[in-house]
């Protein structure tokens, strides 16, 4: 069983053999320790001098890979918990994802910025949130995320050694113990995967997955769902199927930016039906513009949409708290339950 | 390895700064520009003394104040006042304007604080690919407030990254004068964490330059970190009319911190007026023709639509 750390760590140390121009940095990625949740675990020993052992300043470590990758390198900054990206965000916005375009088409930012996301580990407001949404819609900044479901390293993978334009790379903290799962093997689903083809830069390398229950009568729901929402979507889908008998069709989509809405637009004109499953806060996000841009393309042919999402309070520390604020399979199966 | 000046040369370069930018404040009113601008009047020297003791390889990081840094780095003053005008054929096709240039191995942002970890960054991958460049990053006293200065100072002294940082202290940060924003020295916030500095408070080219070339020198030598502190004086307003300083503090400054007049006196007046009609129509020229030059496709944006 490959879990989606050792598919992240392993493609670490394949883009660090690949390539010499790759470097990372990061605070404490340095073995033994290896980083907070491992990831980065036995680079510095394979490929001493391109690890670079960080003090606590995201915004200047960030500030200082994009110059490295202004000038021919390809870093990878590892930012320790996903609630500091805010400590990035000048860096993120007024320099890294502009430089391109705001040169003219002259440079390039080759750069993977890769922060552990989300909460369910009790470790309180601001160790516990999902925050991607702030940097969605951001032009000329792609935002990817991995599930379980998929090629976790190799989304990575080709984001250090192919993607020319800079990556922020969000890792749910809980995706690290699952095993990888390829669309392909699994037994209830039937996969398609899909590439948007996106506005003035062609395909994505970033696939959208689709998954169809096996044998199943015609989808009801289409629900779309990335990084961990995915795999509570996959749980919610079997349990709608064999407790209620409401079939689903389920879009992974593993780019949220720049996002092309046609995958979620093919299931949901066959279901009529939308739900969208978020861990990040219900206003104002990701599901929010989804339901919008399906509202615009498929106008009355949409006859019910719904968003999950997480309260609107900060990530309690307390379990009992943390698991009725966050998003869980029970709030995704009552949900489309409301919609058929 | 410090280049022996050419006092002519730097005569030169400090006049076409000058007369490029007052032809910006001049010519704002009449609508050819677009947007905002910050001049370097009063500066020049800065700019011409270090850049001259830059190798052809080197990294020039610049702020919002940049024209001087980009022409004095060797950038066409047609392309700057064709980026200003928003056309075509301006240094970044019309897309920075006045504070986003990219030419070469010059870079600048608007943004103050942001470009100080970058071109840590810059020298550090020169370091590691061994190209033997260095960086040089131009910052204002303003500039100072901004924390992420202090991180990259830090890194920059613990990853002995070959750059030097270029404090312009014009004591004035928009409308902020030094005393109500920079606390205690500028020199010693740069020795705090290794890094030796020269400080100078002068407006003459042939000051400056010695000490920018030592410093460089110093870098090539063994890659680490160095700073130029440079105490100087803004003579026009931070954008265009917004000079809230008492007018006479303003003329003292011009007439005792002239870098064009400290260093024009030591020419011979003949050769001096020869390259003063050299420069006037240089830039007049490089005037007319961004004029003429061509705007960008509007339709050229992806996901334009025709209104």
């Amino acid at each position: 069983m490959t879990t989606v750390l050792d598919a992240l760590n392993q493609a670490l140390h394949a883009a660090f053999q690949a390539d010499e121009t790759v470097f990372l940095l990061g605070e404490d990625v340095l073995d033994p320790y290896g980083g907070a949740f491992k990831v980065t675990r036995g680079l510095s020993t394979a490929y001493p001098g391109r690890v670079l052992p960080a003090p606590i300043s995201e915004a200047g470590i960030t500030g200082i890979a994009a110059g490295m990758a202004l000038r021919g390198l390809r870093p990878v900054v590892e930012i320790m918990f996903g609630d500091f990206i805010t400590l990035i965000a000048d860096q993120l916005v007024n320099h890294i994802a502009k430089f391109r375009w705001m040169y003219n088409d002259q440079v390039r930012v080759p750069l993977v910025i890769r922060t552990p996301m989300g909460g369910r580990r009790g470790y309180g407001p601001t160790h516990s949130q999902t925050l991607e949404k702030i940097y969605l819609g951001v032009p000329g900044l792609r935002v990817l995320a991995p599930s379980s479901i998929g090629d976790p390293g190799g989304l990575l993978s080709r984001a250090i050694l192919e993607d020319d334009n800079p990556v922020l790379f969000i890792e749910n903290k809980l995706l690290y113990l699952l095993p990888v799962q390829h669309p392909a093997g699994m037994e209830e689903f039937e996969a398609t995967e899909s590439k948007a083809e996106l506005l003035g830069e062609g395909d994505s390398y970033a696939p959208t997955f689709t998954l169809a229950l096996g044998g199943a009568p015609p989808a009801a729901i289409t629900l779309v769902a990335y990084g961990y929402m995915a795999e509570l979507a996959r749980q919610a889908a079997l349990r709608l199927a064999y407790e209620f008998e409401i079939f689903t069709e389920l879009v992974i989509p593993t780019q949220l930016a720049p996002f092309e809405i046609e995958a979620v637009l093919a299931s949901t004109r066959r279901s009529g039906r939308l739900l969208t499953i978020e861990e990040g806060t219900f206003s104002l996000g990701w599901g929010a513009e989804i339901l919008a841009r399906s509202v615009e393309a498929l106008g009355s042919g949409l006859r019910a949409a719904r968003r999950v999402a997480a309260l609107e309070v900060p990530v309690p520390a307390s379990g009992i708290l943390e698991l009725q604020a966050l998003p869980s399979v029970e709030h995704i199966v009552q949900t489309a339950k409301k919609m058929v | 390895m410090s280049p022996v000046p050419d006092p002519l040369e730097l005569y030169r370069q400090i006049l076409r700064i000058r007369r490029f930018e007052e032809t910006v404040l001049d010519k704002f009113p009449s609508g050819v520009f677009y947007g905002t601008t910050h001049t370097y009047l009063g500066q020049e020297a800065n700019a011409v003394g270090v850049l001259s003791c830059a190798r052809p390889d080197d990294i020039v990081v610049s702020n919002h104040r940049c024209h001087g840094h980009f022409l004095a780095y060797g950038g066409e003053p047609r392309a700057l006042f064709a980026e200003l005008m928003g056309r075509e054929t301006g240094v970044c096709g019309g897309r920075g304007g006045s504070q986003h240039l990219h030419w070469r191995n010059f870079y600048s942002n608007g943004v103050q604080g942001g470009t100080v970890p970058l071109a840590t960054g810059m020298a550090l991958a020169e370091k590691l690919r061994g190209s033997g460049a260095a960086a040089i990053v131009f910052l204002g006293d303003g500039t100072l407030g901004e924390g992420i200065v202090y991180e990259s100072l830090n890194i920059a002294s613990l990853w002995r990254a070959p750059i030097l940082f270029v404090v312009e202290n014009n004591r004035i940060a928009q409308t902020t004068p030094s005393e109500l924003a920079v606390a205690g020295a500028i020199a010693t916030r740069f020795e705090a964490f290794g890094i030796s500095c020269i400080e100078l408070d002068s407006s003459d080219v042939l000051e400056i330059l010695p000490a920018a070339g030592r410093l460089l020198d110093e870098i090539h030598a063994e890659p680490s970190p160095r700073a130029l502190v440079l105490h100087t004086a803004r003579f026009g307003p931070h954008s265009k009319g917004d000079d809230t300083r008492d007018s006479i503090d303003v003329e003292r400054l011009r007439r005792t911190r002239d870098p064009l007049v400290i260093h024009g006196a030591r020419l011979p007046e003949e050769q001096r007026k020869a390259i003063e009609a050299e420069v006037v129509e240089q830039i007049t020229l490089a005037f007319r023709l961004a004029l003429g030059d061509p705007a960008p496709d509007p339709q050229s944006l992806p996901g334009a639509t025709t209104p």
